[in-house]
């Protein structure tokens, strides 16, 4: 990933633009109904999708509530299968850790697995100000780094672009970065893919260091596994003499059993395939078969402070399948660049404010980056509870209270932009104790609804900028109860 | 301290609120799930598993025994294969009809020596039905991990019915960790492109897979 999302403004100013321009709501309509239909095919093949969700669910959770021990585990079976483990508190130490690995082969290349962690932590950036030019080898993730964008979804980086517009980007950009495109390049996907592959493969051939990220590790057994469709992941992770995988410390399984719920579930809910094309699973290092020198670097990184949280840490559940983006009305009309964030959509919503912290205007925004329809919660193949922890949230953004940041209890104060809010929601707890005063209020509200703007003045200008004042009636209700009724109970 | 110990001690403040006798993990994860879906005899799992290869794109054959050399043969014949890589364990007799120049899986090739090979012929350590799936795990007869992904023509053959399984959770069992897998579901494929399907980018973009078994040809009435 070439851009980052320093200083990218406020979910609703982000969206304001992102609904404003058709080729993208095009792209993602198109793109997020056919995976969603797909899905839904998918899940219904295997008769028994509740009991695996649920199986999944707890086998997550389970594993969050004994992390350290299991992370203990893991890192004894990964250094007993000849690998090395690092553990990075933060993106800084994090990408310390890779460069300092590759500069130490003599590299000043490496060839890079699409991953999210990676991404999150903006490894491309540090080693690029370190010397070293990484390479992203996943077609979609390719095309972002061409044109130096962002990534818009978790599996689909580049769904925000149309073929034509691919076309020209390998075009402008292959020559700079290795292989030209070749003569004459038009824009069908086979032959976009073929120009990629050619590319590609010159990179492939000559690397020296691989940089993954993993969708499992299995403690017991000390096994990391890339699930993938292109190959591009098979060929880092096995033609380079070292491999350096970046893991975040959720994704660990107990057991070597727990793959048998993930591998029905998680092809099934990202690409609605029965299974991705490929699956590569390794332990440690293998005689004279793929890297002799095999480096795990687990990150926190934000996550044990999720992990404090007792409402939230269900999003640290979460398999990065992206079926949760694929049902969101709100993700389908904002786009993925909206969430300021590696991390889109529903899960994005939650996940980034956790890891992040609240502290940004972007980062406070975006709980209320949702209609809490639900859709996400359904889809989940872990059933987190999305809207439960968007709620959670927003509450702690408008009232503030105890959080954990980088390992220590914080107060967080009140969030400034919602001192109208709170002073409303007094002005409504005293008027609902009060209600002499309550029907004196709704009197007068129905007989001046005349002069009432169409807007509200002052802080709730804000908020009916996107909606409609609701009409105040020509009566209040108790006034019409009253006298409909004569205050009689009328039913029957 | 170090990180290592900043992040354990992270995780055990961060989970203060677990109880000392948390369910143990045995306990806290329902196996509720299938082994297996729908009922199927021994041949129907076979059908199932050439059905679900060719639904995402893997040629597939049948053969007995006794034809499988002449087949492989056929098929590098039809591609017009001038060299094949074999791995050290690879049955000779699956090659006794083919010509073709032989490349052996050395651990020193470098990658741009398996770049110039035609195609691969393996065996596999199981086939999943209900994916589609075929699972290598580096034995002898199916080589390095490198020599099924360069090449862009790889040749699989499936011991039909013993290396089948119905389901994902019956191949786990029967795998071992300790080894590298490679689980392969049809050929390379991409969707980054306004979610068209393309097959090969990186990977083989041919997978012929060949389930072989029964009889000898001569005792099949078919």
């Amino acid at each position: 990933m070439s851009g980052t999302f320093v200083g990218m403004p406020a979910f609703p100013a982000a969206a304001h633009e992102a609904v404003r321009n058709p080729t993208l709501r095009g792209n993602l309509r198109h793109a997020t109904h056919t995976i969603r239909a797909k899905r839904e095919k998918a899940v219904a093949e295997v008769s028994d999708w509740a009991q695996l969700r649920e199986a999944g669910r707890r086998i997550k959770d389970h594993t969050l509530r004994h992390l350290d021990r299991y992370l203990v585990q893991l890192e004894e079976s990964v250094t007993a299968a000849g690998g090395t483990v690092h553990w990075a508190v933060d993106a800084d130490e994090a990408n310390r850790i890779v460069a300092d690995l590759v500069k130490a082969t003599g590299e000043s290349e490496v060839v890079k697995v699409k991953s999210m962690a990676t991404q999150e932590i903006g490894l491309n950036e540090a080693l690029e100000a370190e010397g070293i030019r990484a390479y992203e080898t996943d077609l979609a993730e390719l095309i972002v780094q061409l044109c130096e964008d962002r990534p818009s979804h978790i599996l689909v980086p580049a769904i925000h672009r149309n073929r034509g517009e691919i076309r020209d980007i390998f075009v402008r950009e292959m020559g700079e970065w290795g292989r030209p495109a070749p003569e004459g390049l038009t824009d069908t996907p086979a032959e976009l893919a073929e120009a990629a592959r050619l590319h590609l493969r010159e990179k492939f051939l000559r690397a020296k260091v691989g940089i993954s990220g993993a969708n499992f590790m299995v403690a017991e057994t000390g096994t990391l596994v890339v699930v993938e469709s292109e190959g591009n992941g098979r060929m880092c992770l096995t033609l380079p003499e070292t491999l350096i995988s970046v893991v975040g410390i959720e994704k660990i399984v107990p057991a070597w059993r727990d793959l048998e719920v993930f591998l029905q579930t998680l092809p099934r809910s990202s690409t609605a395939e029965r299974m991705n094309p490929y699956t590569s699973m390794w332990t440690g290092t293998a005689d004279e078969d793929g890297p002799q020198n095999f480096h795990l670097v687990l990150i926190d990184n934000g996550r044990t402070d999720t992990l404090a949280d007792e409402v939230g840490r269900q999003a640290l559940r979460c398999i990065r399948c992206s079926a949760c983006l694929n049902v969101c009305p709100v993700y389908e009309r904002a786009g993925g660049h909206a969430y300021g964030s590696v991390y889109p959509g529903p899960i994005g919503a939650i996940l980034s404010p956790q890891l992040r912290g609240t502290a940004s205007e972007i980062d406070a925004s975006l709980p209320y980056a949702s209609s809490l329809c639900g859709a996400c919660y359904e889809v989940c193949p872990v059933a987190i509870d999305i809207p439960e922890v968007l709620v959670h949230l927003r509450e702690r953004v408008v009232a503030g209270g105890q959080v954990t940041r980088n390992g220590n209890k914080v107060l967080l104060k009140p969030a400034k932009g919602h001192a109208a809010e709170r002073a409303a929601m007094r002005a409504a707890r005293w008027a609902f104790a009060h209600p002499g005063a309550l029907r004196g209020g709704q009197r007068l509200a129905s007989r001046t609804r005349r002069f009432h703007p169409r807007t509200l003045p002052g802080p709730g200008r804000a908020w009916s900028g996107s909606r409609d004042l609701p009409p105040v009636p020509s009566e209040p209700f108790r006034d019409w109860w009253q006298r409909t009724h004569g205050g009689k109970d009328g039913a029957k | 301290m170090s990180s290592r110990e900043r992040i354990l001690g992270r995780v055990r403040r961060a989970l203060a609120d677990v109880p000392q006798d948390d369910m143990p993990y045995e306990q806290a994860v329902p196996r509720d799930y299938l082994r297996e879906h729908g009922e199927r005899s021994v041949e129907e799992t076979v059908d199932l598993l050439a059905e679900n290869l060719a639904d995402y794109r893997a040629l597939v054959h049948r053969c007995a025994p006794d034809v499988l050399p002449s087949l492989i043969a056929g098929l590098l014949t039809a591609r017009d294969a001038r060299s094949l890589l074999v791995p050290a364990g690879l049955d000779e007799r699956w090659l006794a009809a083919t010509e073709v120049t032989r490349v052996p899986d050395l651990a020193d090739s470098s990658a741009h020596e398996l770049d110039r090979v035609d195609s691969v012929v393996t065996a596999c350590a199981l086939a999943i039905a209900e994916t589609g799936t075929i699972v290598l795990d580096g034995g002898p007869d199916q080589g390095r991990r490198r020599i099924t992904l360069v090449p862009d023509h790889h040749i699989c053959v499936v011991r039909v019915p013993d290396q089948v399984v119905s389901s994902v959770p019956q191949a786990l069992e029967r795998l071992d960790p300790a080894r590298p897998l490679t689980w392969i579901s049809g050929p390379s494929a991409t969707s980054d492109i306004e979610l068209d399907r393309v097959e090969g980018v990186h990977g083989p973009r041919t997978l012929e897979v060949v389930l072989v078994g029964g009889q000898a040809s001569a005792d099949v009435n078919s």
